[in-house]
């Protein structure tokens, strides 16, 4: 052992100051003050906190105002620490460790935070989306060889931002084999483009007197709008169609989109909607080039189809 | 031999006034080292025949901090939501005191913001300053451009009125016709296959979250790179590029009648 003392053993300089101690206790007091006795206790306090304050910012400022201040003397020498670290020549130094197992865990962590999350941002628009039907009401509301628009909500819990609007025609009955269907022709009015609503080339039914049609129906009101339509048009782009949905011009790469239904308790349901590339024929007897539902402005058939190889799913 | 005047009880006071008035700085220097980065940041040199052109970047940085400050003054009062969306903005527009004019400046800045970025990249185009060592912040500077156009396109859905949404529609549906991936992008944007409450609710979040933040951790890149690589001189400049300033040859002689010369560079 050495006579040196051990710096450890002595007080460090410049040594704290314990004004603040008193601050607080007078800030503390002022405070309690408030509580039990406005008029004396917070006083009191505010008169403690003042005086330690202001001998807390005299000390403080000791420096600047020209008193010198005893400042702890370096004792660690230079030349030991630089010893110390070559010394250690290990073969895989601990540095190198300890960077290593930051790195990894710190990876490890990051990735079990972002799995989650990166699933959370990504996946709820293709996973578990609802599927909806749509009570149209009556059957009998639809007169035959009548074309009526639409518009319906999908979804009442959503409000008006998820009604849609179809174009809808009895065709009449369809008979096969000796038993008889009804035949309905119903259009969706997403433009084939690039989404826009599409609207009855035609007069509206009103000026040839007749009359439009309310129900209520568990999806909330449905509007039946009768319309004498030559075909469609949309608004956005020019794009045309004949009353199949068939495209005739402009940008829109293949004919309307249309619903499945079904008929229940003699109302109509609109079930799921399906793509189609074009239609053969009219009415009941039209053979549909039916496709899975795909976006406006996808390609179905042509050789374009080959940039669409796989589609997130569609209710 | 000549004495030292002493100082007198004035002159004394007058240091220890500015003592006092500098300490604060110091104490900030001395801890974060804040004051001289700032400094370094102000008093670059710069060519000294830089155009008044070579502004526009920081103007195009005012507007999009315009943007960021009004903007998060209008999401104290707007509601994302398909029911309130719409009158939550008339009610901004015509009720909230001056409104109009924080709403005005955000839709207006926005095409002021989008202007600026085409402005100056068109200076740097025909200054050639996208040039080495310069290409990285070409790069950065076409992120940020595609960025800015990406608030426009997210913000423009947020009054939720007709024109907002069937040009959210089309918006979305032109970037669902791309090859490949383009059903997923659209999925993504509309959080499902159908626009709705989902995809005002994103919109909002990519418009004041997501895009900003990453525009400005990419402005600081930006400017960054403008500090390090320094400001080019324009094509008609005199000084050959690369050429050491004549200043910084020549031995600075500083005295009583020759001031040292400005850290500052040109105008």
């Amino acid at each position: 052992m050495t006579d040196e003392p051990n710096p450890h053993d002595e007080p460090h300089l410049p040594s704290p100051t314990l004004w603040p101690i008193g601050f607080a206790i007078g800030v503390a007091v002022a405070l309690v003050g408030l509580i039990i006795n406005p008029l004396y206790l917070s006083t009191l306090g505010a008169v403690i906190a003042v005086v330690f304050g202001v001998l807390w910012a005299r000390a403080a400022t000791a420096d600047l105002r020209g008193r010198p201040v005893e400042v702890e003397p370096e004792r660690r020498s230079r030349e030991a620490a630089v010893e110390h670290v070559e010394a250690g020549g290990s073969r895989f130094p601990r540095s190198r460790f300890l960077e290593g197992a930051t790195l990894g865990l710190g990876g490890v962590i990051g990735g079990i935070v972002t799995v989650p999350i990166a699933g959370f941002a990504l996946l709820p628009p293709f996973i578990g989306q609802k599927k909806h039907e749509v009570d149209l009401g009556p059957v009998t509301d639809f007169a035959e060889g009548q074309w009526y628009v639409a518009t319906f909500t999908v979804d009442p819990a959503e409000g008006e931002v998820s009604s849609r609007t179809a174009f809808i025609r009895n065709n009449g009955a369809l008979t096969t084999g000796g038993s008889s269907v009804p035949s309905f022709t119903i259009i969706s009015n997403r433009c084939a483009h690039l989404g826009c609503p599409v609207q009855a080339n035609g007069p509206s039914g009103q000026i040839l007197g007749m009359k439009n049609i309310v129900q209520h129906t568990a999806n909330g009101k449905v509007t039946l709008v009768p319309v004498v339509p030559a075909g469609f048009g949309c608004p956005c782009h020019g794009g045309q169609y004949d009353t199949e949905g068939n495209r005739t011009a402009g940008p829109p790469v293949r004919a309307l989109d249309r619903y499945d239904y079904l008929i229940k308790n003699g109302n109509i349901i609109l079930a799921s909607s399906y793509s189609v590339s074009h239609v053969d024929n009219t009415g009941a007897q039209a053979k549909i080039h039916k496709y899975k539902l795909v976006g406006p402005g996808e390609h179905v058939d042509g050789i374009e189809q080959v940039f669409y190889p796989l589609n997130p799913p569609h209710h | 031999m000549a004495t030292r005047r002493q100082p007198t009880r004035a002159e004394i006071r007058k240091q220890k006034m500015q003592a006092a008035i500098v300490y604060p700085l110091d104490w900030l220097e001395e801890r974060s080292g804040l004051v001289g980065a700032t400094k370094y940041f102000l008093f670059r040199n710069v060519p000294a025949d830089s155009n008044w052109m070579q502004t526009l970047g920081s103007a195009t940085l005012t507007a999009f901090i315009v943007q960021a400050v009004t903007g998060v003054i209008l999401a104290m009062y707007y509601k994302p939501t398909p029911g309130d969306a719409y009158s939550s903005i008339q009610n901004i527009t015509d009720h909230v005191t001056l409104g109009w004019l924080v709403r005005g400046m955000h839709r207006w800045g926005a095409s002021v913001f989008i202007i600026l970025l085409f402005l100056h990249m068109g200076r740097v185009f025909l200054f050639g300053a996208y040039k080495y060592p310069r290409e990285l912040n070409w790069i950065v500077g076409v992120v940020l451009l595609l960025l800015g156009m990406l608030e426009g396109f997210t913000g423009y859905l947020l009054p939720w009125d007709q024109t907002a949404y069937w040009a959210t529609v089309v918006g979305i549906n032109l970037n669902g016709t791309a090859p490949f991936l383009g059903p997923w992008l659209a999925g993504f944007l509309r959080g499902g296959q159908e626009i709705g409450a989902d995809t005002l609710t994103r919109f909002y979040s990519m418009h004041m979250l997501l895009i900003p933040g990453a525009i400005f951790g990419l402005i600081g890149l930006h400017l960054y790179l403008v500090i390090r690589l320094g400001v080019t001189s324009p094509p008609w400049s005199k000084e050959a590029a690369g050429e050491e300033r004549e200043d910084e040859q020549q031995p600075v002689r500083v005295g009583l009648t020759r001031p040292a010369p400005s850290r500052r560079g040109g105008a």
